[in-house]
């Protein structure tokens, strides 16, 4: 097996020829650029002046008082646009850029990355157009509304599942049509090397930040830190600069209704090896290798697939890799907007909620980081209509 | 001879590649369909195993793949219409596919299973060749032809590793894009023949968007040694659900038509 772009086995370039010369154009454009001063220095002024990092580490003094420990927030909610996604595409929309591409695409599940890229799109004056399947421009029409104000055209997807997995299909063929001049943005640590590598690094700010910001306030490294896993993008870059340290590090999946109905996305605790996207990983199929559907609460976890490097670090047993079904979410949305006045996207409330249901692990002096991936907003709408329902 | 060697080696004039989706609209029907094309005149049959996912193909092929998966089509059922497609015919067969099928069920097993039902070479279409050394020590220790894509953005070093490794056939992408059916046969795609001819004996077909006898005509007239047709043939097998008998008619006056073109 060739050693290029793996994660033990993960990982890989699966894709069609036509993509493999735009593969390698973009690998070399971004080994070039990464150590390139300029770009650091832009890219560090666009996190600051624009995005508003660094974000804080937010102690909750409720939370921590009702579940008995210590408990931080990482607040990826306050970066521009309301979620993480922004760390990523504004390094790889200055990379395009650089590149001399005229155009960008993306998917899009939840319509954090779609709203991250038409930010993007139009700070640095690219036209934008995003693919969402046509479930999710339902379930989160208000970030289809402000993609279109920010100039991006949102393009529903109607075949398949109609999902996040869907939208990745039709960007990938766009981009195969469409390849000289367009750069696919990818938002997550899924897809073809060299995605997973460029978009955690890219995505590690959060957890550079997040160790000065421990050493500082608590003097020590946390004993945990938890975050949600959808292709594991924000994991991913809270946990790469501790996995050397020994602090636990726990991912949560959409448990969905239960994984025992089979109607989640909770990829890594049920899901098998397997290629889609252009890149070897657990992936949710059947014993015929196609595919499955999905299902959770949260569109930015409705996916089949994972990130090639948290597959590595599920079978080394260096993160811990759980889920909480939407039941538990719901109550966790609930909580820590109650408790401390922040609104978690339906996605981070996953890392809230298992928190919530696994508090009697810590004692009072413990410190649990949680990666507050994105604020509530654009989940406000939908968790109303289910309140009959779920509640 | 090999079966597909032996199709560019008997041919003065350029082979007619049909493509069907294995199981589309169902196992009867797609067999049905096949032997019509071979009576029609194909000289090698592909068949695409259906897939959940499939990125390198349009909504035409996209929808052929769930109606067969929506009428229970497996692996297995694929492997099937093979063997019954062999108990009649000797036309070389060519599976194309999803890589992920292929790994779930074990690279090595799927290839010694396609072998013993008869297939002659396997396409793997999200498969580049710098990830392919599996696949083709399979492909070899089981007597598959290994078959490739080089599309237009394929650069010369890369046609150059890509064409040592084929064997049978390779499949030159005429258009920048998906499977689906396309006006015109682009001076990008005769230009891509002409570039991958200085440096492989390896017979060359052309595929991707030709459907009518003029497409056929252009690509003969510029040298290609095969051309591979899809789209236009899962519209006929689409456009006849209820009606098999005039599938049958359809496909096959349509296949000879193309041949005369050739
Ligand atoms: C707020 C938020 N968190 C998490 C995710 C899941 O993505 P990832 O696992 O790549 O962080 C999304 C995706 O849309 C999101 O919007």
């Amino acid at each position: 097996m060739r050693k290029k772009g793996r994660y033990g086995k993960y990982g890989g370039q699966y894709v069609s020829e036509t993509l493999m010369s735009a593969l390698i154009e973009l690998e070399s454009a971004y080994d070039a650029i990464k150590r390139n001063r300029e770009f650091i220095r832009n890219l560090a002024a666009l996190q600051q002046e624009y995005a508003g990092r660094e974000t804080p580490l937010t102690f909750c003094p409720n939370v921590s008082q009702e579940l008995g420990c210590r408990i931080y927030l990482k607040r990826e909610d306050l970066v521009h646009g309301g979620s993480h996604k922004l760390n990523n595409t504004l390094g790889q929309a200055l990379l395009a850029k650089h590149m001399g591409k005229k155009r960008l695409i993306a998917e899009t599940g939840a319509g954090q990355h779609g709203v991250a890229t038409a930010i993007v799109g139009a700070a640095l004056g690219m036209p934008v157009e995003v693919y969402m399947g046509e479930v999710d421009t339902k379930r989160q029409a208000l970030n289809v509304f402000r993609m279109e104000l920010m100039g991006a055209k949102v393009i529903p997807v109607t075949t398949g599942t109609r999902t996040l997995k869907d939208a990745i299909n039709e960007a990938l063929r766009d981009w195969v049509a469409n390849v000289r001049d367009t750069y696919y943005l990818i938002g997550s640590v899924v897809g073809p090397h060299p995605y997973p590598l460029m978009v955690r690094d890219f995505q590690s700010v959060i957890g550079k930040e997040t160790r000065r910001q421990v050493m500082k306030k608590e003097g020590r490294l946390p004993d945990t830190i938890v975050a949600c896993v959808g292709g594991g993008s924000n994991a991913m870059g809270i946990f790469y600069p501790f996995v050397k340290d020994d602090v636990e590090l726990v991912g949560v999946e959409a448990g969905g209704d239960g994984i025992e109905t089979g109607k989640h996305s909770a990829t890594l605790c049920a899901g098998e090896a397997g290629v889609l996207h252009g890149t070897l990983s657990y992936l949710l199929q059947n014993g015929d290798g196609q595919v499955l559907p999905t299902h959770s609460i949260s569109a930015g976890l409705d996916y089949p697939g994972v990130g090639p490097e948290h597959s590595m670090h599920k079978d080394s047993g260096r993160v811990t890799y759980t889920a909480v079904n939407d039941p538990d979410v719901l109550a966790a949305f609930r909580f820590l907007s109650e408790k401390e006045g922040i609104i978690p996207a339906l996605e981070s409330a996953h890392a809230v909620a298992w928190v919530m249901k696994n508090a009697d692990r810590f004692d009072r002096d413990d410190v649990v980081i949680i990666n507050l991936s994105g604020r509530g907003d654009k989940d406000v709408a939908e968790v109303a209509e289910l309140q009959g329902r779920v509640a | 001879m090999r079966r597909i060697d032996a199709v560019f080696a008997r041919h003065k004039k350029p082979a007619f590649i049909g493509f069907t989706v294995a199981g589309d609209p169902d196992k009867e029907t797609s067999i049905r369909a096949a032997m019509a094309l071979i009576k029609g005149g194909t000289d090698i049959l592909e068949l695409g195993i259906p897939f959940s996912d499939p990125v390198a193909d349009g909504p035409t092929i996209q929808k052929a793949d769930e109606r067969s998966l929506a009428s229970g089509t497996t692996v297995d059922t694929v492997f099937d219409i093979v063997r019954e497609i062999r108990k009649r015919s000797e036309v070389p067969i060519v599976f194309l596919v999803y890589f992920n099928v292929v790994c779930h069920r074990g690279i090595d097993r799927f290839y010694r299973e396609a072998h013993e039902a008869g297939v002659d070479g396997i396409l793997v279409a999200d498969m580049p060749v710098e990830e392919a050394d599996e696949v083709y020590k399979a492909a070899l220790r089981n007597y598959i032809d290994p078959i490739f894509l080089i599309t237009q953005t394929t650069s010369d070093t890369r046609i150059k590793k890509i064409a040592a490794k084929s064997r049978g056939y390779l499949y030159l992408v005429a258009v920048l894009g998906v499977t689906g059916v396309r006006d015109r046969v682009s001076s990008d795609a005769l230009d891509l023949l002409k570039r991958v001819r200085k440096f492989t004996e390896v017979p060359l077909a052309l595929g991707f968007g030709i459907s009518t006898p003029d497409h056929a005509k252009t690509c003969a007239a510029a040298g290609a040694d095969g051309v591979i047709v899809g789209s236009a043939i899962v519209d006929i097998i689409s456009r006849n659900p209820q009606n098999p008998d005039a599938m049958e008619r359809d496909l096959e006056a349509y296949v000879s038509e193309m041949k005369k073109a050739l």
